[in-house]
């Protein structure tokens, strides 16, 4: 195929992105998993780009996980989405960032079907009037904050201090990218790529250096999954899933993975403790397991800040494997001290994965 | 080891490019009627050692042309050649004569 028409295709796959003036929604759990996450992103976006993102601290949950677990009807989770952005629209903000891709999915499906059954947001306007007293505007612009991280993916590598290589070696490192599934399979013209080829994490990880694997299980899901792992006789669907993931991209021996939903790198990074427990068996060099990071926490370790203050402690499988191979000045014994510098706490060592 | 309440299900991913599938070629060169099947069933429902057994010829036939073929042995000695799932499949398959050649080329007859 000749270029021009590669690149008109190419055209297709890709999504409008607001520059400036974003509406931030956290995740619901993020915070209690990677709590540096959120953090970093906001301090790029204000600190380094410049940019206007506002953090609202009255927003709620948009429901995803109740709803997609069936716990709450869809004119509630309607009604929720419909205060999120009522509240986006009275500090006068139209471009709505959500943190979760989850959320992403749910922000983009209730769009769709009010876009395609106007009655029902008349129905939701009159829900949210009549229980909270509020009105709202839709978004004009819906982008997950990995979207805003990929549109500004060359100014944060310019002005990054690290690469994503080996300083040893000079190879550049390994790097599984793990999209989650709600960003583009359910509304494929939503992510960037689309559903066939998602770059939004892949992208960004060439920006910084690396080389990206592609390996049988790529597409699969992490395992996360609402209703697998909410009841917990039913994990072991969830952790079948990861497992089968960890063996198929093992043999590629993979640096580290990245991910841009909350629930991938929580599960990816715990059941690779849970596995070796259960089973003994370790996935990264070793002994150890695969450094697993969020795409923001990736994106500050490259512009060169304190990995314990962007939250890498808080990660089951430990991430000094890597900081030592891309050669990260950092201090070991500062890993558990807290930001006024007292003790957060250390972990039980485990004794099935190695943790430096 | 240690235990979480749950259990790591086996993985059932089959392997295409790694599974021998000369077996499933051989029989499906000696009764191309097994290319009609749309896995329905009826075999599996009307034969008589599914009964009294786990023995299903979907089942195995499906894993057979998949490269499945660990159980095979044990599956095909099931069969009593009876003929019941002939009279039933709606594709006439000759499923009896599938059986056949399984047995010859695990050299069981």
């Amino acid at each position: 195929m000749i270029s021009e028409g590669k690149k008109t295709l190419w055209n297709d796959y890709q999504k409008e992105i607001a520059d400036d003036k974003y509406f931030y929604a956290r995740s619901c759990i993020r915070q209690n998993f990677f709590p540096g996450a959120e953090k970093t992103f906001l301090k790029i976006l204000k600190e380094e780009l410049k940019k206007d993102v506002y953090d609202d601290p009255r927003h709620t949950t948009c429901t995803g996980i109740a709803y997609h677990s069936d716990v709450v009807s869809l004119e509630t989770t309607m009604t929720v989405v419909a205060r999120q952005f009522a509240l986006m629209t009275e500090r006068g903000y139209s471009n709505f960032v959500p943190s979760c891709i989850t959320s992403f999915g749910i922000y983009t499906e209730v769009l769709e079907l009010w876009a395609h059954h106007p009655e029902i947001e008349d129905k939701i306007r009159h829900f949210l009037l009549k229980a909270t007293g509020r009105e709202f505007k839709v978004p004009e612009n819906l982008a997950h904050s990995s979207d805003i991280i990929y549109k500004y993916r060359n100014e944060i590598a310019g002005m990054s201090k690290y690469r994503l290589i080996n300083k040893n070696t000079g190879d550049p490192l390994r790097v599984v990218e793990h999209i989650g599934c709600h960003y583009a399979r359910m509304f494929p013209h939503k992510g960037i790529g689309g559903a066939e080829y998602p770059c939004v994490l892949s992208g960004l990880a060439e920006t910084f250096g690396g080389e990206v694997i592609d390996y049988p299980e790529r597409r699969a899901c992490c395992g996360f999954g609402f209703r697998q792992y909410v009841v917990q006789a039913n994990r072991g669907y969830s952790i079948s899933c990861s497992k089968r993931k960890f063996e198929s991209m093992a043999p590629y021996k993979p640096d580290l993975i990245i991910t841009n939903c909350p629930g991938c790198p929580y599960f990816l990074d715990s059941w690779q403790y849970v596995i070796a427990e259960m089973e003994g068996k370790t996935y990264g060099e070793k002994g150890q397991g695969i450094p697993v990071l969020t795409f923001e926490e990736l994106s500050g370790l490259m512009m060169g800040y304190n990995p314990w203050d962007i939250g890498f402690q808080m990660h089951q499988i430990s991430v000094e494997p890597l900081l030592d191979k891309i050669g990260v000045n950092y201090e070991p014994e500062n890993k558990f001290c807290g930001s006024q510098g007292r003790s957060i706490g250390k972990p039980k060592i485990p004794e099935s994965i190695k943790y430096s | 080891m240690n235990s979480f309440g749950f259990e790591i299900q086996k993985d059932n991913t089959i392997e295409y490019d790694k599974n021998d599938l000369s077996l499933a070629a051989f029989v499906l060169r000696h009764e191309p009627s097994l290319y009609n099947c749309i896995q329905c069933g009826s075999c599996s429902g009307t034969c008589p050692a599914s009964a009294i057994s786990s023995y299903q010829f979907r089942k195995m036939q499906l894993l057979m042309r998949r490269g499945e073929t660990k159980h095979l042995r044990e599956d095909v000695a099931h069969c009593m050649l009876c003929g019941k799932c002939i009279l039933v499949c709606p594709r006439g398959v000759n499923t009896r004569n599938v059986i056949r050649q399984i047995r010859i080329a695990l050299n069981m007859n």
